[in-house]
């Protein structure tokens, strides 16, 4: 088996008298694709939140390549090489579409300034299929296209791990098989990707193995054919027998 | 560096040299208004280093400008005269970077609110201390001219536009407009915010404590209540915004014709000023967002000249 990029050891989250997340155990290897499921609710964009630094863990440790990441602030772990997108897409409004990819290559893990930072960001929107349109104002992009942009300025820094939170989200059926196409794509690149995703098609074809939470803890680990059969992960998703 | 940039080079400094000889053709009330402006030149456009890309309002200026007041009216008889502003540079940035430390976690009308508080706060404590020591104003009696002012004033705005200038094309000056857009990402990108913020905050402090130390002799007289003043912070918001942010020479478009048109009312109907500050700021508002800079941008669009 690959190598371990990321650790997450025992790692809870405390909201006041809340418990968003309880005892997470899991490790991500090297190029491999990662989901976190489980229903509405069960943690799994807390957990991304800790993984990237927006959250702070109230217990636990979170490791990438053996260093711990638990707890330090966002730009630190972007640094130490996290990226990620965002669950509600976040572009920089008054930035062009080439501006919006730099912003991902200055400051992160891999730095990049100045006419390479901006060959950098045009080979990415190439490579994410935004092909003639960078030069369009950030406005008048179409939905898929703002999350293109998104995934290139996460991927701006070439992160050890990239973050995708629920990515696929809002696509139409047909964007939605450009969007598994495209994160295929970045998987056959070899990259190391965590992905929160609610649309089963793509988690069946996309990732190499899933976590499953509910209420904050994990109820199953597996390939998305063996989670997916899980008693457990059946009755979480759907009910138990006596409640339906 | 492009041609284009080796161009604009050339005509600011151009521009400089011929603003550089005004002294030897005019003098009294004219020279009088081109200190004043030169003043607000350096507030404002320093002002907006800060303010513009991060939308950070900062009502603090007249703390960072008394201060430097009041460095220049202690220290004037001691210490040699081009010692005064680099003191004062100094202890703005420290003020700056100790009210970055504190209002980090601060954003929106909170950090206007504070800012606004900081210049009452070291008024009240410069008055306390004044008190104690049974001191009351500071007589600043200088051989300086408003001639030396007025070029001391010209040479600080040189100084001012060629930082501004250079942050920009930063990267610096590129993380604060990521910040000015969405503060979330630019965390996530990598950028150490609070560090980027503080920095900028401290050039714009160091800035304004410059202007109040070459300022100080023009008064004669120091008192905390004058140093400090707040109406200060409120004409500089008011220019820059009136000038628009979004580009270098913004606030300078603002700064010429509001002291031309405060000059004009406070002669004419002094009661009035504070009207004159509540309607720019509705204008500004409601006619003119992004001051004339934004319009400036939207007439070249539309008429089609855009483009590099």
């Amino acid at each position: 088996m690959a190598r371990v990029v990321l650790e997450v050891r025992d790692i809870t989250k405390r909201f006041g008298g809340l418990v968003a997340v309880r005892d997470m155990v899991f490790d991500v290897h090297q190029t491999e694709v990662m989901g976190i499921i489980g229903p509405n609710g069960s943690g799994k964009s807390t957990m991304i939140n800790m993984i990237s630094g927006a959250f702070a863990p109230s217990a636990g440790e979170i490791r990438l390549n053996g260093q711990e990441i638990a707890g330090k602030s966002a730009h630190r772990i972007a640094r130490m090489g996290v990226a990620r997108t965002f669950q509600l897409v976040r572009l920089l409004p008054e930035l062009s579409v080439v501006e919006n990819v730099v912003a991902g290559a200055a400051f992160g893990h891999r730095k990049r300034w100045g006419a390479e930072a901006e060959r950098h960001a045009r080979q990415l929107l190439d490579r994410v299929g935004m092909g003639q349109q960078v030069n369009m104002p950030v406005s008048s992009l179409t939905y898929i296209n703002t999350k293109r942009v998104e995934l290139a300025r996460a991927l701006a820094c070439e992160p050890e791990v990239l973050l995708l939170d629920e990515w696929l989200a809002g696509l139409n059926p047909t964007e939605l098989q450009t969007g598994i196409a495209l994160i295929r794509s970045l998987r056959d690149e070899g990259r190391t990707v965590i992905l929160v995703e609610h649309v089963m098609d793509a988690i069946r074809s996309l990732c190499d193995r899933c976590v499953v939470m509910s209420s904050g803890a994990k109820i199953a680990e597996g390939t998305p054919a063996e989670v997916l059969e899980d008693p457990e992960v059946i009755r979480a998703y759907l009910g138990a027998d006596e409640d339906a | 560096m492009t041609m284009r940039d080796i161009r604009n080079l050339i005509l600011s400094a151009f521009a400089f040299g011929l603003l550089a000889l005004l002294p030897l053709y005019v003098s009294g009330y004219i020279l009088s208004i081109a200190t004043t402006m030169a003043m607000f030149t350096v507030l404002a456009t320093s002002w907006a280093l800060f303010s513009g890309p991060t939308h950070y309002i900062s009502l603090a200026t007249a703390a960072f400008f008394g201060l430097g007041t009041f460095v220049t009216g202690l220290g004037f008889q001691t210490l040699p005269m081009w010692l005064l502003p680099i003191i004062a540079a100094g202890l703005g940035a420290v003020l700056a970077a100790l009210v970055g430390l504190v209002t980090l976690r601060l954003s929106g009308v909170y950090f206007v609110i504070f800012t606004l508080g900081l210049a009452e706060l070291v008024r009240q404590v410069v008055t306390w201390v004044q008190n104690r020591t049974g001191q009351r104003g500071m007589y600043v009696l200088t051989s300086i001219t408003e001639r030396d002012i007025y070029w001391q004033l010209l040479g600080m705005a040189a100084l001012v536009f060629l930082v501004g200038w250079l942050i920009a094309r930063s990267r610096l000056g590129f993380a604060l407009r990521i910040i000015g857009n969405d503060e979330t990402v630019a965390k996530h990108s990598g950028i150490d915010t609070a560090a980027a913020k503080i920095l900028l905050f401290m050039v714009s402090g160091a800035a304004a404590a410059v202007v109040g130390a070459m300022m100080a002799p023009r008064y004669i007289y120091i008192e905390p209540s004058t140093a400090f003043a707040s109406i200060l912070s409120f004409q500089v918001v008011i220019m820059a915004l009136l000038g628009g942010t979004g580009r270098l020479w913004g606030p300078l478009a603002g700064v010429v014709p509001f002291t031309l048109l405060w000059e004009f009312i406070s002669r004419n109907a002094p009661n009035q000023t504070l009207l004159l500050l509540g309607i720019a700021f509705l204008l500004i508002v409601y006619v003119l967002p992004g001051g004339f800079v934004g319009l400036y941008d939207r007439l070249r669009h539309r008429y089609g000249q855009g483009g590099q």
